[in-house]
């Protein structure tokens, strides 16, 4: 998209000269026996291919301007950081991914529709410019939040079985018999997220701002959106973690109130 | 059907436990009478925890049924149950906090009904003063500590209290102390004691009933000084015998 004030055009050949940016990290690996070179080269070519295919779906989402396009695009993106997070969760019940998915699904849905109606007042809704973008800053933090927040919870129930025990013995409700290992899952995956606004623009410097300045915008309307992705990224890790931590409590409980992982007897 | 001093606190019939595929528990016909200590013994291996957790429903059984005053367990309320049957685990866990905190949580977790009795109610039946009220309940001693999770596991006031293994990590003399107070707990506080223990010293002196279980199997039950010196079983004979012959 070139504009009046645009960006500098960026033609294939500039990036054939880009390249040899990569090219001194395959020769420093080759040099220095590394290993990594044949990696580099990989990952270069990779790089290329997936972000030029992006580019292709993204210039079909701009051109086309439909809404279901739009609404397959944010779920194709949900579905890949759901089976993402799934990966990395340890659990004694087997996947998680339905528990994830919707879990996801309410904390980025509610957090995009939010900003989409109420903070940005889009029109048409589905803008594709500016919804892909903020969904896939949204969906990857709440990717990580989920992926946290069950394993922590895995690794507290384990942990805190006895304590959790000596709570249901004494009538306690699974609620309350988890509360502790709920609230550490819970710490565990929001700090991330308090961290990430504590250092935002100091040790940090946004990639969404970077990009916007680079295209062309004031420093100061870049500035104010990253401010807005810094408070969106908090809410939404925040409803996702608490809905995929209460929802997977759940799967530690019998219906008959009993701890469903393993007593050693 | 109106309950009468004679009907037992728990009455098990056909009760078959599995766990990890493996039977814990055979075909189990068991009363435990009320107000008495009833001691479970028997091997290691022998099912006597896993018995024990069924009567608060930490676990449900296989098959067969359970039964407190003379109503199934699974008809009740699983959390009033727990609150009228107490569990004292073999390896004590203290929640955060001081003693009292302990107790006031186990309290509010019971029915606001007057009947449970104060912290230092509480701690005194348990057999400590009340100064161990305001220390902090992760900083004290096995016994210690043990005391505290009987007293918490008084807080609902309960009917009965099962204890499992309660003396294993204790020295002997204070095993023996514990003892002495779960003896005044059910002549006094009226609570009915079902405990599981492998230590036969401790059952005789302690329990007033006695059940011999082994292989998943109830061998005998009895009057603990029927069954400690005149056993029908021949079987009950031969494992008092050969732990008596162990230092």
């Amino acid at each position: 998209m070139s504009q009046t004030g645009g960006p500098i055009d960026l033609s294939w050949i500039d990036l054939a000269l880009a390249s040899a940016l990569v090219l001194i990290a395959i020769a420093l690996s080759q040099w220095q026996r590394l290993g990594l070179a044949r990696g580099f080269m990989i990952g270069a070519v990779r790089a290329v291919v997936q972000l030029t295919a992006v580019g292709y779906v993204l210039a079909f989402l701009f051109t086309t301007r439909r809404w279901y396009f739009v609404v397959l695009a944010l779920l194709v993106m949900l579905l890949a950081a759901t089976k993402t997070a799934t990966d990395r969760q340890r659990s004694p019940f087997g996947s998680l991914f339905g528990i994830t998915g919707v879990s996801m699904l309410i904390g980025t849905g509610l957090t995009l529709a939010y900003v989409d109606g109420i903070v940005l007042r889009l029109h048409p809704w589905y803008d594709p410019q500016y919804v892909i973008p903020l969904f896939g800053m949204i969906v990857g933090n709440a990717m990580n939040g989920a992926a946290l927040v069950a394993e922590r919870l895995t690794s507290e129930m384990e942990l805190r079985r006895g304590e959790v025990e000596a709570y249901l013995a004494l009538g306690a409700s699974p609620a309350r018999a988890a509360a502790e290992p709920v609230r550490r899952a819970l710490v565990a995956a929001l700090i991330p997220a308090v961290n990430g606004l504590m250092v935002v623009g100091l040790v940090a410097l946004p990639g969404m701002m970077t990009g916007q300045i680079l295209a062309g915008s004031s420093p100061n309307l870049a500035v104010r959106y990253q401010i807005m992705v810094a408070f969106m990224l908090a809410g939404a890790v925040a409803i996702t973690v608490t809905a995929t931590v209460l929802w997977y409590r759940r799967r530690f409980f019998t219906a008959a109130e009993q701890l469903a992982i393993r007593t050693e007897v | 059907m109106p309950i009468t001093a004679g009907d037992p606190a728990f009455r098990l019939r056909g009760v078959e436990q599995e766990r990890a595929g493996r039977r814990t528990l055979c075909g189990i016909d068991l009363d435990l009478p009320r107000r008495e200590v009833v001691a479970i013994v028997g091997p290691s291996g022998a099912g006597k925890t896993s018995l024990l957790r069924l009567l608060n429903r930490l676990d449900d059984p296989s098959k067969g049924s359970v039964l407190f005053e003379g109503k199934p367990i699974a008809e009740l309320s699983v959390r009033a149950l727990r609150r009228r049957v107490g569990f004292v685990f073999q390896t004590p866990v203290m929640f955060a906090g001081t003693v009292r905190a302990n107790l006031e949580t186990a309290r509010s977790l019971g029915e606001a009904d007057g009947r449970a009795p104060s912290a230092a109610d509480g701690i005194r039946l348990a057999g400590l003063d009340e100064s161990f009220l305001d220390r902090a309940a992760d900083r004290m001693s096995g016994g210690e500590r043990q005391r505290v999770s009987l007293a918490r596991a008084l807080m609902t006031a309960p009917e009965v209290l099962l204890l499992d293994e309660p003396t294993s990590a204790l020295d002997p003399e204070v095993a023996e102390q514990l003892m002495t107070t779960v003896r005044h707990l059910a002549s006094d506080a009226a609570v009915t004691i079902v405990m599981v223990t492998h230590r036969l010293a401790e059952a005789r002196a302690a329990s007033t009933h006695t059940v011999l279980l082994e292989a998943g199997r109830v061998i005998e039950t009895g009057p603990t000084e029927v069954l400690f010196s005149s056993p029908n079983e021949e079987r009950t004979r031969q494992y008092l015998l050969g732990r008596e012959r162990l230092p």
